[in-house]
């Protein structure tokens, strides 16, 4: 058996149209037998936050950053005619009609095929984001773990 | 044509085809074929593309009533 081939993926957006062509390619990679790593850092790390508020100690740019910012991959906003989060809406009802699937289960999917999140714990501490506030089953790293996935790899993507 | 596996993968959109028919394919053998029905209109090139990728043979596709079908022998 030759070498597996390698697919990196930067996510650094924070838009729910953009984080699912990342999760889409991811998960295309996977079923090509890449081993893929996504790695998320400033906006991007949203995709990974738990959908429920909890309790963190914080302090208070902190807690602005967190109220505003959206809580889960469900609710990101679109990169483009976002309507206030009306477009949102729109676009899973279309998605729901061509049976494409939502980010959510696009990340679980992508989990279930061993890709690997990682969360970039710099732009973490920038956003006061906390461990127990993002999903499990993820890694914590910073530029040089990315750096040594990326430079064996094959496929190498900002989004 | 002895066919091991078939897969519907009707109404599925990218990128659960490739996803669902690379989770059949492992569990077939080496030789043995997998027939694939889809809906998904990129399935052609997509399955083309990926069987060639993982070292299978593409055996044929046809084209019937807007359902695609595929026959892919596992490398």
């Amino acid at each position: 058996m030759t070498e597996k081939k390698k697919t990196t993926i930067v996510l650094f957006s924070g838009d729910y149209d953009k984080a699912m062509a990342a999760y889409i390619i991811a998960n295309g990679a996977a079923a090509y037998d890449h081993e893929v790593t996504i790695f998320h850092t400033f906006w991007g790390l949203n995709a990974l936050r738990r959908d429920e508020n909890i309790k963190v100690k914080k302090g208070f740019m902190e807690k602005v950053f967190g109220k505003m910012m959206p809580r889960g991959a469900d609710k990101m906003g679109l990169s483009k005619m976002n309507f206030a989060g009306f477009g949102p809406k729109m676009i899973k009802d279309i998605m729901k009609k061509h049976n494409a699937m939502p980010l959510p289960q696009l990340i679980e999917l992508a989990q279930e095929q061993d890709v690997k999140l990682v969360a970039c714990t710099m732009t973490m501490d920038l956003l006061g984001l906390k461990e127990e506030e993002l999903i499990e089953s993820i890694e914590y790293a910073g530029v040089a773990a990315y750096l040594a996935d990326a430079e064996i790899g094959n496929v190498n993507l900002f989004i | 044509m002895n066919i091991t596996k078939v897969f519907d993968a009707k109404g599925l959109a990218c990128p659960m085809p490739i996803v669902k028919t690379k989770k059949a394919m492992n569990d077939l053998e080496s030789g043995q074929v997998l027939e694939i029905h889809t809906t998904d209109k990129g399935a052609k090139n997509d399955l083309t593309a990926w069987a060639k990728s993982g070292g299978h043979e593409l055996l044929k596709h046809e084209e019937e009533n807007d359902v695609f079908m595929f026959w892919i022998r596992k490398g």
